[in-house]
Protein backbone atom coordinates (compact mmCIF):
# COMPACT_ATOMS: atom_id res chain seq x y z
CA UNK A 1 0.00 0.00 0.00
CA UNK A 2 1.61 3.25 -1.13
CA UNK A 3 -0.97 5.58 0.39
CA UNK A 4 -0.49 8.24 3.01
CA UNK A 5 -4.02 8.14 4.36
CA UNK A 6 -6.89 5.67 4.54
CA UNK A 7 -9.97 7.74 3.76
CA UNK A 8 -12.32 5.54 1.76
CA UNK A 9 -12.41 1.91 0.75
CA UNK A 10 -12.72 2.98 -2.88
CA UNK A 11 -9.05 4.00 -2.80
CA UNK A 12 -7.95 0.45 -1.93
CA UNK A 13 -6.70 -1.89 -4.61
CA UNK A 14 -6.72 -5.65 -4.26
CA UNK A 15 -2.99 -5.44 -3.62
CA UNK A 16 -3.44 -2.85 -0.87
CA UNK A 17 -6.03 -5.02 0.84
CA UNK A 18 -3.97 -8.19 0.61
CA UNK A 19 -0.88 -6.41 1.89
CA UNK A 20 -2.68 -5.32 5.04
CA UNK A 21 -4.48 -8.63 5.55
CA UNK A 22 -1.31 -10.67 5.08
CA UNK A 23 0.39 -8.48 7.64
CA UNK A 24 -2.61 -8.82 9.98
CA UNK A 25 -2.20 -12.58 9.80
CA UNK A 26 1.49 -12.25 10.59
CA UNK A 27 0.65 -9.98 13.53
CA UNK A 28 -1.91 -12.42 14.86
CA UNK A 29 0.54 -15.31 14.52
CA UNK A 30 3.38 -13.56 16.33
CA UNK A 31 2.25 -10.45 18.19
CA UNK A 32 5.50 -10.25 20.16
CA UNK A 33 7.44 -9.51 17.00
CA UNK A 34 5.48 -6.29 16.62
CA UNK A 35 5.49 -5.20 20.25
CA UNK A 36 8.09 -2.42 20.00
CA UNK A 37 7.81 -1.73 16.35
CA UNK A 38 6.62 1.85 16.69
CA UNK A 39 7.86 2.62 20.18
CA UNK A 40 8.07 6.35 20.82
CA UNK A 41 5.46 7.23 18.23
CA UNK A 42 2.16 8.82 19.11
CA UNK A 43 -1.31 8.15 17.71
CA UNK A 44 -4.00 10.83 18.14
CA UNK A 45 -7.53 9.49 18.54
CA UNK A 46 -9.83 12.30 17.41
CA UNK A 47 -13.38 11.20 18.05
CA UNK A 48 -15.85 13.99 17.38
CA UNK A 49 -18.67 11.59 18.17
CA UNK A 50 -18.57 8.78 20.66
CA UNK A 51 -17.57 5.30 19.59
CA UNK A 52 -16.10 3.45 22.52
CA UNK A 53 -15.35 0.23 20.66
CA UNK A 54 -13.66 1.68 17.61
CA UNK A 55 -11.64 4.01 19.81
CA UNK A 56 -10.57 1.19 22.13
CA UNK A 57 -9.73 -1.03 19.18
CA UNK A 58 -7.37 1.60 17.72
CA UNK A 59 -6.01 2.38 21.18
CA UNK A 60 -5.24 -1.28 21.79
CA UNK A 61 -3.70 -1.71 18.33
CA UNK A 62 -1.44 1.31 18.82
CA UNK A 63 -0.29 0.21 22.27
CA UNK A 64 0.47 -3.29 21.03
CA UNK A 65 2.79 -1.66 18.49
CA UNK A 66 4.53 0.19 21.31
CA UNK A 67 2.88 3.53 20.51
CA UNK A 68 1.43 6.03 22.92
CA UNK A 69 -2.04 7.40 22.31
CA UNK A 70 -3.54 10.78 23.00
CA UNK A 71 -7.16 11.81 22.61
CA UNK A 72 -9.41 14.83 22.82
CA UNK A 73 -11.21 13.77 25.97
CA UNK A 74 -14.87 14.58 26.20
CA UNK A 75 -15.76 16.31 22.95
CA UNK A 76 -18.37 18.51 24.59
CA UNK A 77 -15.79 20.25 26.74
CA UNK A 78 -13.15 20.71 24.05
CA UNK A 79 -12.66 23.64 21.73
CA UNK A 80 -14.64 21.74 19.13
CA UNK A 81 -17.94 22.82 20.63
CA UNK A 82 -16.57 26.36 20.93
CA UNK A 83 -16.48 26.67 17.18
CA UNK A 84 -12.95 25.75 16.18
CA UNK A 85 -12.93 24.33 12.67
CA UNK A 86 -11.93 20.76 12.00
CA UNK A 87 -9.29 22.15 9.63
CA UNK A 88 -7.62 24.02 12.50
CA UNK A 89 -8.02 21.19 15.00
CA UNK A 90 -6.25 18.63 12.85
CA UNK A 91 -3.48 21.08 11.98
CA UNK A 92 -2.83 21.62 15.66
CA UNK A 93 -2.95 17.91 16.46
CA UNK A 94 -0.61 17.16 13.57
CA UNK A 95 2.11 18.71 15.69
CA UNK A 96 1.37 16.35 18.59
CA UNK A 97 1.14 13.02 16.81
CA UNK A 98 2.61 10.77 14.13
CA UNK A 99 -0.80 9.68 12.86
CA UNK A 100 -4.42 10.69 13.36
CA UNK A 101 -7.51 8.50 13.64
CA UNK A 102 -10.61 10.55 12.96
CA UNK A 103 -14.26 9.84 13.70
CA UNK A 104 -16.57 12.68 12.72
CA UNK A 105 -20.32 13.10 12.21
CA UNK A 106 -19.98 14.83 8.81
CA UNK A 107 -19.46 13.04 5.51
CA UNK A 108 -16.17 14.06 3.93
CA UNK A 109 -14.53 15.09 7.22
CA UNK A 110 -11.66 12.64 6.77
CA UNK A 111 -11.07 13.79 3.20
CA UNK A 112 -10.78 17.35 4.46
CA UNK A 113 -8.45 16.32 7.30
CA UNK A 114 -6.26 14.39 4.86
CA UNK A 115 -5.92 17.53 2.74
CA UNK A 116 -4.84 19.60 5.72
CA UNK A 117 -2.12 17.49 7.33
CA UNK A 118 0.95 15.49 6.33
CA UNK A 119 0.76 12.77 8.97
CA UNK A 120 -1.33 9.72 8.02
CA UNK A 121 -5.07 10.09 8.63
CA UNK A 122 -7.29 7.07 9.13
CA UNK A 123 -11.01 7.58 8.63
CA UNK A 124 -12.73 5.81 11.52
CA UNK A 125 -16.18 6.75 10.25
CA UNK A 126 -17.46 9.97 8.68
CA UNK A 127 -21.20 10.32 9.13
CA UNK A 128 -23.04 8.07 6.70
CA UNK A 129 -19.94 8.00 4.50
CA UNK A 130 -17.19 5.43 4.93
CA UNK A 131 -15.49 3.29 7.56
CA UNK A 132 -12.61 1.63 5.75
CA UNK A 133 -10.69 0.17 8.69
CA UNK A 134 -13.85 -1.72 9.64
CA UNK A 135 -13.90 -3.04 6.10
CA UNK A 136 -10.37 -4.37 6.39
CA UNK A 137 -11.28 -6.33 9.49
CA UNK A 138 -14.49 -7.52 7.83
CA UNK A 139 -12.49 -8.76 4.85
CA UNK A 140 -9.98 -10.42 7.14
CA UNK A 141 -12.81 -12.30 8.84
CA UNK A 142 -14.34 -13.34 5.52
CA UNK A 143 -10.99 -14.37 4.11
CA UNK A 144 -10.24 -16.65 7.04
CA UNK A 145 -13.54 -18.51 6.44
CA UNK A 146 -14.10 -18.45 2.70
CA UNK A 147 -11.36 -16.57 0.89
CA UNK A 148 -12.29 -13.45 -1.01
CA UNK A 149 -12.92 -14.79 -4.50
CA UNK A 150 -15.87 -16.76 -5.76
CA UNK A 151 -17.80 -15.35 -2.85
CA UNK A 152 -21.54 -14.77 -2.54
CA UNK A 153 -22.38 -12.25 0.15
CA UNK A 154 -25.68 -10.85 1.39
CA UNK A 155 -25.58 -7.45 3.05
CA UNK A 156 -28.74 -6.71 4.98
CA UNK A 157 -30.28 -3.89 7.00
CA UNK A 158 -29.64 -0.15 6.77
CA UNK A 159 -27.79 0.16 3.50
CA UNK A 160 -28.51 3.85 3.11
CA UNK A 161 -26.80 5.24 6.19
CA UNK A 162 -24.59 2.25 6.97
CA UNK A 163 -21.05 3.45 6.35
CA UNK A 164 -19.61 -0.01 7.02
CA UNK A 165 -21.78 -1.27 4.16
CA UNK A 166 -20.62 1.46 1.78
CA UNK A 167 -16.97 0.66 2.44
CA UNK A 168 -17.41 -3.11 2.32
CA UNK A 169 -19.35 -3.04 -0.94
CA UNK A 170 -16.67 -0.89 -2.58
CA UNK A 171 -13.80 -3.08 -1.39
CA UNK A 172 -15.50 -6.30 -2.54
CA UNK A 173 -15.49 -5.02 -6.12
CA UNK A 174 -11.75 -5.74 -6.12
CA UNK A 175 -12.59 -9.43 -5.78
CA UNK A 176 -14.80 -11.90 -7.58
CA UNK A 177 -17.82 -11.40 -5.34
CA UNK A 178 -21.56 -11.55 -5.98
CA UNK A 179 -23.19 -8.97 -3.77
CA UNK A 180 -26.84 -9.17 -2.72
CA UNK A 181 -28.24 -6.13 -0.95
CA UNK A 182 -31.28 -6.75 1.23
CA UNK A 183 -33.14 -3.81 2.71
CA UNK A 184 -36.46 -2.02 2.89
CA UNK A 185 -37.05 0.30 -0.05
CA UNK A 186 -36.47 3.39 2.11
CA UNK A 187 -33.01 2.22 3.20
CA UNK A 188 -31.58 1.14 -0.15
CA UNK A 189 -27.98 1.87 -1.09
CA UNK A 190 -27.41 5.56 -1.84
CA UNK A 191 -27.05 6.66 -5.43
CA UNK A 192 -23.35 7.43 -5.06
CA UNK A 193 -22.52 3.93 -3.81
CA UNK A 194 -24.55 2.28 -6.58
CA UNK A 195 -22.81 4.56 -9.07
CA UNK A 196 -19.39 3.30 -7.97
CA UNK A 197 -20.51 -0.32 -8.01
CA UNK A 198 -21.91 0.00 -11.52
CA UNK A 199 -18.74 1.77 -12.69
CA UNK A 200 -16.67 -1.23 -11.66
CA UNK A 201 -19.05 -3.64 -13.35
CA UNK A 202 -19.75 -5.33 -10.02
CA UNK A 203 -22.25 -8.18 -9.77
CA UNK A 204 -24.94 -6.71 -7.54
CA UNK A 205 -28.59 -7.50 -6.91
CA UNK A 206 -31.04 -5.69 -4.66
CA UNK A 207 -33.83 -7.41 -2.73
CA UNK A 208 -36.46 -6.56 -0.15
CA UNK A 209 -36.47 -10.02 1.41
CA UNK A 210 -33.72 -12.37 2.44
CA UNK A 211 -35.53 -15.69 1.99
CA UNK A 212 -35.06 -16.05 -1.79
CA UNK A 213 -31.27 -15.63 -1.60
CA UNK A 214 -30.37 -17.01 1.82
CA UNK A 215 -29.39 -20.49 0.68
CA UNK A 216 -26.92 -19.12 -1.92
CA UNK A 217 -24.90 -17.10 0.56
CA UNK A 218 -21.43 -17.77 1.92
CA UNK A 219 -21.63 -14.69 4.13
CA UNK A 220 -24.56 -12.78 5.61
CA UNK A 221 -23.53 -9.31 6.82
CA UNK A 222 -26.22 -7.82 9.04
CA UNK A 223 -26.41 -4.17 10.08
CA UNK A 224 -28.61 -2.36 12.52
CA UNK A 225 -31.66 -0.40 11.44
CA UNK A 226 -31.79 2.70 13.60
CA UNK A 227 -34.97 4.02 15.11
CA UNK A 228 -33.97 7.63 14.32
CA UNK A 229 -34.34 6.93 10.62
CA UNK A 230 -38.10 6.56 10.96
CA UNK A 231 -40.49 9.39 11.76
CA UNK A 232 -43.02 6.83 13.02
CA UNK A 233 -42.05 4.33 15.70
CA UNK A 234 -44.60 1.73 14.55
CA UNK A 235 -43.10 1.81 11.08
CA UNK A 236 -39.66 1.28 12.61
CA UNK A 237 -40.82 -1.77 14.55
CA UNK A 238 -42.49 -3.26 11.49
CA UNK A 239 -39.40 -2.80 9.31
CA UNK A 240 -36.89 -3.83 11.98
CA UNK A 241 -38.88 -7.01 12.63
CA UNK A 242 -38.64 -8.03 8.99
CA UNK A 243 -34.86 -7.71 8.93
CA UNK A 244 -34.20 -9.73 12.05
CA UNK A 245 -32.67 -13.18 11.94
CA UNK A 246 -32.67 -15.99 14.48
CA UNK A 247 -31.39 -19.56 14.58
CA UNK A 248 -34.55 -20.82 12.90
CA UNK A 249 -34.14 -18.39 9.97
CA UNK A 250 -30.72 -19.90 9.42
CA UNK A 251 -32.06 -23.46 9.05
CA UNK A 252 -32.45 -22.61 5.36
CA UNK A 253 -28.84 -21.44 5.01
CA UNK A 254 -25.76 -23.34 3.87
CA UNK A 255 -23.96 -25.15 6.70
CA UNK A 256 -20.89 -22.99 6.31
CA UNK A 257 -22.71 -19.66 6.15
CA UNK A 258 -20.81 -17.00 8.10
CA UNK A 259 -22.97 -14.42 9.89
CA UNK A 260 -21.27 -11.09 10.53
CA UNK A 261 -22.24 -7.77 12.12
CA UNK A 262 -20.16 -4.64 12.78
CA UNK A 263 -21.62 -4.43 16.33
CA UNK A 264 -23.12 -3.23 18.53
CA UNK A 265 -26.29 -5.11 17.71
CA UNK A 266 -29.68 -4.43 19.21
CA UNK A 267 -32.07 -7.21 18.25
CA UNK A 268 -31.44 -7.74 14.54
CA UNK A 269 -29.56 -10.94 15.40
CA UNK A 270 -31.29 -13.03 18.08
CA UNK A 271 -29.03 -14.32 20.86
CA UNK A 272 -29.76 -17.92 19.83
CA UNK A 273 -27.67 -17.33 16.69
CA UNK A 274 -24.62 -16.90 18.95
CA UNK A 275 -24.75 -20.62 19.75
CA UNK A 276 -24.74 -21.70 16.10
CA UNK A 277 -21.66 -22.38 13.99
CA UNK A 278 -22.63 -19.44 11.81
CA UNK A 279 -21.91 -16.67 14.30
CA UNK A 280 -18.66 -14.87 13.66
CA UNK A 281 -19.35 -11.31 14.90
CA UNK A 282 -17.34 -11.51 18.09
CA UNK A 283 -14.29 -12.87 16.27
CA UNK A 284 -14.88 -10.16 13.71
CA UNK A 285 -14.65 -7.53 16.45
CA UNK A 286 -11.52 -9.18 17.90
CA UNK A 287 -9.91 -9.10 14.47
CA UNK A 288 -10.02 -5.32 14.73
CA UNK A 289 -6.85 -5.27 16.79
CA UNK A 290 -4.44 -7.22 14.53
CA UNK A 291 -5.92 -5.64 11.41
CA UNK A 292 -5.58 -2.13 12.80
CA UNK A 293 -2.05 -2.95 13.95
CA UNK A 294 -1.25 -4.02 10.41
CA UNK A 295 -2.90 -0.91 8.99
CA UNK A 296 -1.07 1.51 11.31
CA UNK A 297 2.18 -0.33 10.68
CA UNK A 298 1.70 -0.02 6.92
CA UNK A 299 0.73 3.65 6.96
CA UNK A 300 3.56 4.59 9.31
CA UNK A 301 5.99 2.70 7.16
CA UNK A 302 4.77 4.66 4.12
CA UNK A 303 5.08 7.92 6.04
CA UNK A 304 8.61 7.10 7.28
CA UNK A 305 10.07 4.87 4.59
CA UNK A 306 13.56 4.71 6.14
CA UNK A 307 12.67 4.72 9.79
CA UNK A 308 12.39 0.96 10.20
CA UNK A 309 15.67 0.07 8.58
CA UNK A 310 17.78 -2.18 10.72
CA UNK A 311 14.95 -3.79 12.66
CA UNK A 312 15.08 -7.52 12.93
CA UNK A 313 11.49 -8.14 11.99
CA UNK A 314 10.99 -10.18 8.89
CA UNK A 315 8.26 -8.77 6.66
CA UNK B 1 -27.41 35.97 -37.57
CA UNK B 2 -30.53 34.02 -38.53
CA UNK B 3 -33.97 35.45 -38.86
CA UNK B 4 -35.11 33.71 -35.68
CA UNK B 5 -32.43 35.25 -33.58
CA UNK B 6 -33.56 38.71 -34.62
CA UNK B 7 -36.50 38.24 -32.27
CA UNK B 8 -34.03 39.19 -29.59
CA UNK B 9 -32.55 42.60 -30.11
CA UNK B 10 -28.93 43.04 -31.12
CA UNK B 11 -26.45 44.26 -28.55
CA UNK B 12 -23.51 46.60 -28.99
CA UNK B 13 -21.05 45.11 -26.47
CA UNK B 14 -21.40 42.06 -24.30
CA UNK B 15 -22.01 38.34 -24.48
CA UNK B 16 -24.52 36.25 -26.36
CA UNK B 17 -25.05 32.77 -25.00
CA UNK B 18 -26.69 30.79 -27.74
CA UNK B 19 -27.83 27.18 -28.16
CA UNK B 20 -28.92 26.89 -24.55
CA UNK B 21 -31.23 23.92 -24.08
CA UNK B 22 -34.85 25.10 -24.17
CA UNK B 23 -36.06 26.09 -20.70
CA UNK B 24 -32.60 26.72 -19.19
CA UNK B 25 -32.32 30.46 -19.88
CA UNK B 26 -33.32 31.52 -16.39
CA UNK B 27 -30.83 29.06 -14.94
CA UNK B 28 -28.15 30.62 -17.11
CA UNK B 29 -29.01 33.98 -15.58
CA UNK B 30 -28.83 32.39 -12.15
CA UNK B 31 -25.34 31.06 -12.89
CA UNK B 32 -24.28 34.53 -13.94
CA UNK B 33 -25.83 35.92 -10.81
CA UNK B 34 -27.99 38.28 -12.85
CA UNK B 35 -31.40 39.26 -11.53
CA UNK B 36 -31.78 42.60 -13.29
CA UNK B 37 -30.72 44.75 -10.37
CA UNK B 38 -27.16 45.01 -11.72
CA UNK B 39 -28.27 47.39 -14.46
CA UNK B 40 -26.99 45.34 -17.43
CA UNK B 41 -29.24 45.21 -20.46
CA UNK B 42 -30.48 41.63 -20.63
CA UNK B 43 -32.48 39.99 -23.41
CA UNK B 44 -33.81 36.47 -23.15
CA UNK B 45 -35.28 34.39 -25.94
CA UNK B 46 -37.02 31.22 -24.89
CA UNK B 47 -38.03 28.23 -26.96
CA UNK B 48 -36.78 29.74 -30.18
CA UNK B 49 -36.87 27.20 -33.05
CA UNK B 50 -33.41 25.74 -33.67
CA UNK B 51 -32.10 23.36 -36.33
CA UNK B 52 -29.65 21.80 -33.94
CA UNK B 53 -31.70 21.61 -30.74
CA UNK B 54 -35.32 21.77 -31.89
CA UNK B 55 -36.03 24.48 -29.35
CA UNK B 56 -33.38 26.62 -27.78
CA UNK B 57 -32.98 29.57 -25.47
CA UNK B 58 -30.74 32.59 -26.05
CA UNK B 59 -29.40 34.96 -23.42
CA UNK B 60 -27.83 38.29 -24.34
CA UNK B 61 -26.12 40.34 -21.69
CA UNK B 62 -24.80 43.81 -22.43
CA UNK B 63 -21.49 45.06 -21.08
CA UNK B 64 -20.64 41.83 -19.34
CA UNK B 65 -18.23 39.00 -20.18
CA UNK B 66 -18.03 35.62 -18.47
CA UNK B 67 -15.44 34.17 -16.12
CA UNK B 68 -14.07 30.69 -16.66
CA UNK B 69 -15.87 29.31 -13.60
CA UNK B 70 -19.16 30.67 -14.93
CA UNK B 71 -18.51 29.02 -18.27
CA UNK B 72 -17.65 25.75 -16.49
CA UNK B 73 -20.94 25.63 -14.64
CA UNK B 74 -22.84 26.78 -17.70
CA UNK B 75 -21.48 23.78 -19.57
CA UNK B 76 -23.18 21.48 -17.10
CA UNK B 77 -26.69 22.75 -17.79
CA UNK B 78 -26.16 23.84 -21.40
CA UNK B 79 -23.57 21.50 -22.91
CA UNK B 80 -24.35 22.67 -26.46
CA UNK B 81 -24.06 26.37 -25.70
CA UNK B 82 -21.97 28.76 -27.75
CA UNK B 83 -20.61 31.90 -26.19
CA UNK B 84 -20.24 34.87 -28.50
CA UNK B 85 -18.36 37.94 -27.42
CA UNK B 86 -19.78 41.01 -29.14
CA UNK B 87 -17.93 44.32 -29.58
CA UNK B 88 -19.46 47.16 -31.49
CA UNK B 89 -22.26 44.90 -32.82
CA UNK B 90 -19.77 42.38 -34.24
CA UNK B 91 -19.15 38.88 -32.94
CA UNK B 92 -15.41 39.01 -32.24
CA UNK B 93 -15.11 35.61 -30.57
CA UNK B 94 -17.23 32.48 -30.70
CA UNK B 95 -16.59 29.65 -28.27
CA UNK B 96 -18.26 26.32 -27.51
CA UNK B 97 -18.42 25.40 -23.86
CA UNK B 98 -16.43 22.36 -22.79
CA UNK B 99 -17.20 20.25 -19.78
CA UNK B 100 -14.50 20.66 -17.14
CA UNK B 101 -13.15 17.71 -15.10
CA UNK B 102 -13.90 19.46 -11.85
CA UNK B 103 -15.87 22.47 -10.70
CA UNK B 104 -14.41 24.27 -7.72
CA UNK B 105 -16.11 26.81 -5.51
CA UNK B 106 -19.27 27.38 -7.54
CA UNK B 107 -21.75 24.73 -6.45
CA UNK B 108 -22.94 24.02 -2.93
CA UNK B 109 -23.35 20.42 -1.85
CA UNK B 110 -26.99 19.36 -1.43
CA UNK B 111 -26.02 17.00 1.41
CA UNK B 112 -26.62 19.03 4.55
CA UNK B 113 -24.38 16.70 6.49
CA UNK B 114 -21.44 17.21 4.13
CA UNK B 115 -18.31 18.74 5.69
CA UNK B 116 -18.46 21.48 3.04
CA UNK B 117 -21.66 22.71 4.72
CA UNK B 118 -20.11 22.79 8.20
CA UNK B 119 -18.50 26.24 8.37
CA UNK B 120 -15.07 24.97 7.45
CA UNK B 121 -12.66 27.21 5.53
CA UNK B 122 -13.05 25.09 2.43
CA UNK B 123 -14.14 25.45 -1.18
CA UNK B 124 -16.57 22.93 -2.60
CA UNK B 125 -15.15 20.69 -5.28
CA UNK B 126 -17.21 18.54 -7.62
CA UNK B 127 -16.00 15.99 -10.14
CA UNK B 128 -17.88 16.06 -13.41
CA UNK B 129 -19.26 12.55 -14.06
CA UNK B 130 -21.26 11.06 -16.92
CA UNK B 131 -24.54 12.86 -16.34
CA UNK B 132 -23.92 15.15 -13.42
CA UNK B 133 -21.40 16.19 -10.82
CA UNK B 134 -20.17 14.50 -7.68
CA UNK B 135 -18.98 16.05 -4.43
CA UNK B 136 -15.32 15.24 -3.82
CA UNK B 137 -15.92 15.23 -0.08
CA UNK B 138 -19.12 13.27 0.53
CA UNK B 139 -19.58 11.64 -2.92
CA UNK B 140 -23.15 12.90 -3.29
CA UNK B 141 -24.19 12.98 -6.93
CA UNK B 142 -26.09 15.93 -8.32
CA UNK B 143 -27.86 15.57 -11.66
CA UNK B 144 -30.95 17.37 -12.94
CA UNK B 145 -31.02 19.96 -10.20
CA UNK B 146 -27.53 21.41 -10.63
CA UNK B 147 -28.85 24.92 -11.20
CA UNK B 148 -30.48 24.90 -7.75
CA UNK B 149 -27.08 24.58 -6.11
CA UNK B 150 -25.15 27.34 -7.79
CA UNK B 151 -23.30 29.37 -5.26
CA UNK B 152 -21.48 32.10 -7.24
ZN1 LIG C 1 -20.71 16.95 -0.29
Amino acid sequence: MRQDHLITATQLSRDDIETVLDRARAVADDPAAYADRHAGRVLALCFFEPSTRTRMSFDSAAKRLGMNTIDMGDVDSSSVSKGESLSDTVRVIEGYADAIVLRHPSEGAATLAGERVDVPVVNAGDGAGQHPSQTLLDLHTIREDHGLDDLTIGIMGDLKYGRTVHSLAAALTEFDANQHFISPESLRLPRSVRFDLHETGAQIREHEEIEPVLDELDVLYVTRIQKERFPDENEYHRVAGEYRIDAETLDAAADDLTVMHPLPRVDEIAPDVDETDHARYFEQAHNGVPVRMALLDTLLENANPDADEGTEVDR
Amino acid sequence: MSEHELRVSKIRDGTVIDHVEGGQALNVLAILGIDGSEGFGVSVGMNVPSDRLGRKDIVKVEDRELSQSEVDVLSLIAPEATINIVRDFEVVEKNRVTRPDTVTGVLSCPNRNCITNADEPIETRFDVVADGVRCDYCATILRADIADHIDV
